[in-house]
C-alpha cells in the first residue's frame, strides 16, 4: 500500500487503472461469448431442424420413418429406408473400394517411394480434393458411367447366381457408380490422414525390425500396420461421414429411383439425393419428410464422425511421448488438421 | 538393403540372405501398393483430361462475357454463357469469406489465447469438430429453415453466402488454431514482460505473425467454398442474370453446372464442361496460391 500511496491512486504500482485494464477484458469476454456463439448455433439448428420435421415424425413415427420401405409423396407416404439403405450400399462400398487404395497411397508415399517423388504424389492425391462434387458428377454420367457400362453387365451376367450382385437390369446411373465415384472423392482424405498417422510411427519400431532382418513388407507389417491400425480406423471413418453426406455427385448418379434398392447395378437413392431432387417442389409433409431426411443424416453423421475423432485422436495420443504433453495432442491436431485441409 | 560387402564370407552371406518365399512375398506386395498407388492417380489424369478437352471445345470469346440465356429448345439458339455463374460465384464466396474468417480466426483466438485446455474450450472444439462433419446440403436445409421460412422472404444471394460461411467456418477456425500454436510463447512472454496488455500482445504480435499461415487455411476454405453446390440450391437458388444485388436470386458456377447436367441438350451439356473446367480452374488456383503462401511461412 505504501507503493500505492506513491502513485495517488489505490492500485499497486505495477497494475493498470482499470481504463487500460478495459479493452483486455472486453477482448476477453468478447472472443468468449462469439465462442459460446457456436454452440448456440449449434444447438439452435439442431431444434429448428427437428421442429420441421415434426410433422413427418407425428405421421409415420420416428421408428416407422427410418424403418418403414415406403416412400411415395404423392400417396403421402415417407418411409425414408429405400433411402437410408441406399446411403448405407453406395458408403461402404466407397468404403470397400477407397480405403485400401488409400491406405497403399499412403504406405507408398511414406515408405516405399523414392524420396523425390513423395511430395509430389502426395500433392496429386491431395489434388482429388480440389475437384468439386458437382464435376465428380458430370465426369461420372458421361464418362465414367458409359465407359464402364458394358464391363458392368459383362460383371452382372456372369455373376448372375450371386444374389443381389447379379441378374439385375443395368442402368447407366446407378448405385455401384456412385459407390465408385465417392471412392474417388474420399480417397484423398483417407489417405491423408493415414499418412499422418504413419509419420508418427518411431523409427526406432522400423529400424528394430529391419534390422532383425526383416524385407520391407514385413517392416510395414509388423510394425506400421499395428501401430497405426486405430489411425487408419479414425481415417476411413471421416472418409464414411464424408460419404453419406455427400450430395451432388450422388444426385447425378445413383438414378433417383426411391423404390428399394433391388441390385448393385440397378437406381437407388440416397438421403442426401433426395433432398436436392425433390425440395424444389416439396410441400407440407413431403417438405417437413425433406428435414426429417436431413436430421436422420445430421444424426448419422455426427455418430460416424464422432467415432471417428475418437479413434484419431487415440491414435494420436497412442503416437505421441508420453512426456511431451503438446506433443501427443498436436499428432491428433496434426490428423485432424490434415482433414480439414483435405476437405478442402 | 544391400547385401553385405566383399569381406563377408560366403558362409554369412548365405545365412543373411531373405528365402526366397518371403523375397517373393515382398516384392508382390510392394508390387501391389505400387499398383494401387497408380490406381488412384488414374481418376485423377482421366477427370483432367476430359474437362481439358470438353471444357476447352465449349471456351470461346464470349462464352465469358454472355449470360446463360435459358432458351435452349431451338438447334440454333443461343444458349449464352456462364458471366453470371462467375460473378455470383465470386459474389457470394467473397461475402462469405467476410463473415467467415473475422468470426473463425477470432473464435481460433480466443481458443489458443483465453481458452486454452478448459473445458469449455474443448467443448466449444468439439462443436467446431461437429460442424467440420455436417453435410453442405444441411447447411443448406437450416438457412432454407431459419432466413426464408423464418422471415417468409424468397431466395437470395446473401441468404446462399450464410450457407457458405457456416461451411467455411470450422475450416478457418481448426487452421487458424493450428497456426496460432505454433507462434513461439517466448515472443508471447517477452511482450508481456515489457509490459504489452493481452490485447496488444494478440494484436501486434500473435496474429502479425500467423498471418501467412493463416491465410493458407482461408484459402483452403473459400476453394471449398467455391466448389460447393447443395448448400446453394435451395438458398440463393438460380437465375439467368448477372446481378450485383445480394438480396435477389443470384447464380454460381456449381449450380449452374448442376441444371446443365441433367439438361437433354448436348450443348448445354458442353456448356456445363466448359463452366466445370473454369471453377476446376479457380480452384487450383486458390490451392497453389494456399501452398506457396504456406511455404513462405516461417511458422509452417
Amino acid at each position: 500500500m505504501e507503493a500505492a500511496s506513491i502513485t495517488g491512486g489505490d492500485r499497486g504500482l505495477l497494475s493498470r487503472s482499470p481504463l487500460a485494464r478495459f479493452p483486455d477484458r472486453a477482448l476477453k469476454w468478447g472472443l468468449t461469448v462469439l465462442a459460446g456463439l457456436i454452440l448456440v448455433l449449434i444447438v439452435y439448428f439442431f431444434v429448428r431442424l427437428f421442429d420441421e420435421s415434426r410433422p413427418a415424425f407425428e405421421q409415420q413415427g420416428v421408428f416407422a420413418f427410418v424403418f418403414e420401405d415406403n416412400w411415395n409423396p404423392g400417396a403421402g407416404h415417407f418411409g425414408a429406408l429405400p433411402l437410408v439403405v441406399g446411403t448405407l450400399i453406395t458408403s461402404a462400398l466407397a468404403l470397400l473400394i477407397g480405403v485400401p487404395v488409400a491406405v497403399a497411397a499412403a504406405l507408398y508415399t511414406s515408405e516405399l517411394s523414392p524420396r523425390r517423388f513423395r511430395a509430389p504424389l502426395m500433392i496429386l492425391v491431395e489434388l482429388l480434393a480440389a475437384v468439386p462434387s458437382v464435376v465428380y458428377g458430370l465426369w461420372g454420367i458421361f464418362y465414367l458411367a458409359p465407359k464402364l457400362h458394358p464391363a458392368e453387365v459383362w460383371f452382372s451376367e456372369t455373376f448372375s447366381f450371386i444374389p443381389f450382385v447379379g441378374g439385375g437390369i443395368v442402368t447407366i446411373p446407378n448405385c455401384f457408380i456412385a459407390g465408385l465415384v465417392l471412392a474417388i472423392m474420399i480417397l484423398p482424405i483417407v489417405s491423408a490422414i493415414s499418412r499422418e498417422v504413419m509419420s508418427t510411427v518411431p523409427p526406432d519400431h522400423k529400424e528394430a525390425a529391419l534390422a532383425l532382418g526383416a524385407t520391407r513388407w514385413e517392416m510395414i507389417r509388423i510394425s506400421i500396420l499395428p501401430y497405426c491400425r486405430s489411425g487408419i480406423v479414425g481415417g476411413a471413418m471421416l472418409g464414411l461421414g464424408r460419404a453419406i453426406g455427400e450430395t451432388i455427385a450422388v444426385t447425378i448418379l445413383i438414378g433417383g429411383s426411391t423404390q428399394m434398392v433391388q441390385n448393385l447395378f440397378g437406381q437407388s437413392n440416397s438421403l442426401a439425393a433426395v433432398i436436392a431432387n425433390e425440395f424444389g417442389e416439396a410441400q407440407g409433409t413431403h417438405r417437413s419428410a425433406l428435414f426429417a431426411c436431413g436430421l436422420v443424416l445430421f444424426v448419422l453423421t455426427l455418430l460416424v464422425n464422432g467415432i471417428a475423432r475418437w479413434f484419431v485422436v487415440r491414435a494420436g495420443r497412442a503416437a505421441g511421448p508420453p512426456r511431451a504433453e503438446e506433443h501427443r495432442t498436436g499428432a491428433a491436431t496434426a490428423a485432424l488438421a490434415a482433414d480439414t485441409a483435405a476437405g478442402a | 538393403m544391400s547385401a553385405p560387402g566383399g569381406a563377408a564370407s560366403l558362409e554369412t552371406l548365405g545365412r543373411l540372405a531373405v528365402s526366397p518365399g518371403r523375397r517373393r512375398k515382398d516384392r508382390l506386395a510392394r508390387g501391389a501398393i505400387l499398383t494401387a498407388t497408380l490406381l488412384a492417380l488414374v481418376p485423377l489424369v482421366l477427370i483432367v483430361y476430359y474437362l481439358l478437352r470438353k471444357g476447352l471445345g465449349a471456351w470461346s470469346s464470349d462464352f465469358f462475357t454472355t449470360d446463360p440465356t435459358g432458351s435452349t429448345f431451338f438447334k440454333n439458339s443461343n444458349i449464352g454463357g456462364i458471366k453470371s455463374a462467375i460473378l455470383g460465384t465470386i459474389e457470394m464466396v467473397a461475402l462469405a469469406s467476410a463473415i467467415a474468417v473475422p468470426i473463425g480466426v477470432a473464435v481460433a483466438v480466443w481458443l489458443v489465447e483465453y481458452g486454452r485446455d478448459s473445458l469449455f474450450a474443448n467443448v466449444v472444439r468439439f462443436f467446431v469438430d461437429v460442424l467440420t462433419g455436417v453435410p453442405s446440403i444441411v447447411f443448406g436445409l437450416f438457412v432454407y429453415i431459419v432466413l426464408i421460412v423464418g422471415t417468409g422472404t424468397s431466395y437470395a444471394g446473401w441468404k446462399g453466402s450464410i450457407a457458405l460461411s457456416l461451411l467455411m467456418l470450422p475450416v478457418v477456425v481448426r487452421s487458424a488454431e493450428v497456426i496460432l500454436n505454433l507462434v513461439p510463447n517466448g515472443l508471447r512472454e517477452s511482450a508481456l514482460a515489457l509490459g504489452a496488455p493481452r490485447w496488444r500482445v494478440v494484436g501486434r504480435i500473435v496474429l502479425p505473425t500467423a498471418l501467412p499461415g493463416m491465410v493458407t487455411g482461408v484459402l483452403l476454405a473459400v476453394a471449398r467454398a467455391a466448389g460447393e453446390t447443395a448448400p446453394l440450391l435451395f438458398t440463393a437458388a438460380y437465375t439467368h442474370e448477372t446481378t450485383t444485388n445480394l438480396g435477389s436470386f443470384m447464380n454460381s458456377l456449381p449450380v449452374q453446372i448442376y441444371t446443365d447436367v441433367t439438361s437433354p441438350t448436348p450443348r448445354v451439356v458442353e456448356r456445363a464442361w466448359g463452366a466445370a473446367l473454369t471453377l476446376v480452374l479457380l480452384i487450383l488456383v486458390l490451392n497453389m496460391v494456399a501452398r506457396l503462401v504456406s511455404r513462405r511461412s516461417r511458422l509452417a
